[in-house]
């Protein structure tokens, strides 16, 4: 498998650190009830098929949001965190 | 029919011809009592111990393939009750002891044999951390053996002691640990639960679950509409989307986790050994091969494959430890899917809809945990009381902190 880091391109998964779900992008208000940050940090929609996920590339410190499709390892695209949300 | 030697040896002098299929080909009817999602070992365990313990038969169980497909058929089969934290301890301990009768009480061969389980340790912190672990086995009322390096020479000389990254120091050795076959489990449990009345119905994909005034009724199929009082979701990996036809959104992602056999040798490897620093484990199959493999992918995955950096990095672990499987074959690889919770532990507790039950969050855990989760998810959801070894499974521990992190590794998706 094979990602596309938004730096320096398409490298191989080995570089890469996975570290889950697209979801960690959208951090609840600070004063934001208790549920949404339990929700925020274990509940998953866990998609089988098209996909979202967050990718950190070791050698150059990018993080990329990754589209990838779950049920065939098949990579589609990235994108910088920034864009992302 | 019930198996014996004496029934073996009349079949072999009549030719075979009197076996018979080991369960009925149900089609589903219009209502049942109770209805569990998913044909595997955890499912078809739930549907036997439903009728065997608590007498309620008038149960369908509906796969969306066949029986016994999804993890129960891809797993490394290990057996064993070397758990540390309250809530697994009890659990994994009750487990162990229902393998032990398991052939006599589902009189079926599913060639349990405990010929123990060793768990490396390289320096003295991991040996103190070893002996801690030993003496919370003995105090749950298992069996743990520490050894050192001298005494583990004698029972697993192929390993090389004297590797460079990690010098073995010696083991923690769990005597009742094991392996078992793991297709004669999930039939073992189905011709148990299909003799007592289940109607265990393959073929039939759950497509929606009906929910009435806040209360599940039944589930739309493949197969046609089923209604039921009361519904078991025990669909391991896939657990995620059939919560979410109930509105769920569970604690779980799911990633691939892949294992490997090697062709059939001669016996060679005694026990299971396990080499946690590498990431690596093994055994032999009664059949000969080597069953081994190692750790997560580390990315959510339903592809059941894997990707080659983590099967270089087993094979990689398996020369460090025991440089003589360089001379065996690697005959296939495959991969299952792991329903992967924050802390690594499962859940077996209500859904907040009324009538709904969920059974999940196995990790890379579930074989071991197939009496016992049956056991307790059929006690869950016969008397709608947690069952006392199982009642720390919660869904909720999450969101209250009352975490079962085994690995002390923190309470987040991609750290089990």
């Amino acid at each position: 498998m094979r990602i596309p880091c938004p730096h320096c391109g398409w490298r191989d998964s080995r570089e890469f650190t996975c570290i889950g779900s697209d979801a960690y992008l959208f951090r609840p208000e600070p004063d934001a009830p208790m549920s949404a940050w339990d929700d925020y940090l274990h509940n998953r929609d866990n998609p089988a098929g098209p996909s979202r996920d967050l990718w950190y590339h070791d050698p150059c410190g990018t993080w990329a949001c990754v589209s990838r499709d779950t049920a065939t390892h098949a990579v589609h695209g990235a994108t910088g965190l920034g864009d992302a949300r | 029919m019930r198996f014996s030697a004496l029934r073996v040896l009349m079949e072999g002098l009549g030719g075979n011809a009197g076996w018979k299929p080991h369960w009925r080909k149900a089609a589903p009817r219009d209502e049942y009592d109770m209805i569990i999602i998913g044909g595997g070992g955890h499912g078809l365990a739930t549907a036997y111990y439903l009728a065997a313990n608590h007498g309620i038969t008038n149960i369908a169980v509906v796969e969306k393939g066949y029986l016994g497909g999804g993890s129960i058929g891809r797993n490394t089969t290990i057996v064993r009750a070397n758990y540390f934290l309250p809530g697994n301890s009890e659990f994994y301990s009750h487990s162990v002891r229902l393998w032990e009768g398991l052939e006599s009480e589902l009189n079926y061969n599913v060639m349990h044999s405990q010929r123990g389980l060793i768990n490396l340790f390289h320096s003295d912190g991991q040996r103190d951390a070893a002996a801690r672990r030993g003496n919370s086995m003995l105090a749950q009322g298992d069996d743990a053996i520490l050894l050192g390096r001298d005494e583990l020479r004698q029972i697993l000389p192929y390993l090389d002691y004297e590797q460079g990254r990690f010098p073995v120091r010696g083991g923690l050795y769990h005597k009742r640990g094991g392996t078992a076959r793991h297709d004669a489990v999930a039939w073992g449990y189905a011709r148990g639960a299909d003799r007592r009345g289940v109607d265990l119905i393959e073929n039939c994909e759950v497509t929606g679950i009906r929910i009435e005034n806040g209360r599940a009724t039944g589930v739309s199929t493949t197969r046609g509409e089923i209604r039921a009082r009361k519904i078991g979701i025990v669909t391991a990996g896939r657990s995620g989307q059939v919560a979410a036809m109930a509105g769920l959104r569970l604690p779980i992602e799911s990633h691939v986790l892949q294992a490997f056999v090697t062709e059939g040798l001669k016996p060679c490897i005694d026990h299971v050994v396990t080499f946690g620093m590498g990431h690596f484990y093994i055994s032999q199959s009664d059949k000969g091969g080597l069953v081994f493999g190692g750790d997560l992918d580390f990315y959510p995955s339903y592809a059941a494959r894997g990707n080659l950096p983590t099967v270089e990095h087993v094979m990689e672990a398996a020369m460090t430890l025991m440089p003589m499987i360089g001379r065996a074959k690697l005959l296939r690889s495959w991969g299952g899917i792991m329903d992967m919770t924050p802390d690594g532990s499962p859940i077996i507790d209500k859904a907040p809809v009324d009538g709904l039950y969920l059974d999940c969050g196995w990790c890379y855990g579930g074989f071991k945990a197939v009496p016992a989760s049956g056991w307790c998810m059929a006690h869950l959801m016969a008397t709608d009381e947690p069952h006392p070894v199982a009642r720390r499974f919660r869904l909720d521990r999450f969101a209250t902190g009352h975490l079962i992190d085994e690995e002390g590794t923190g309470s987040q998706h991609n750290l089990h």
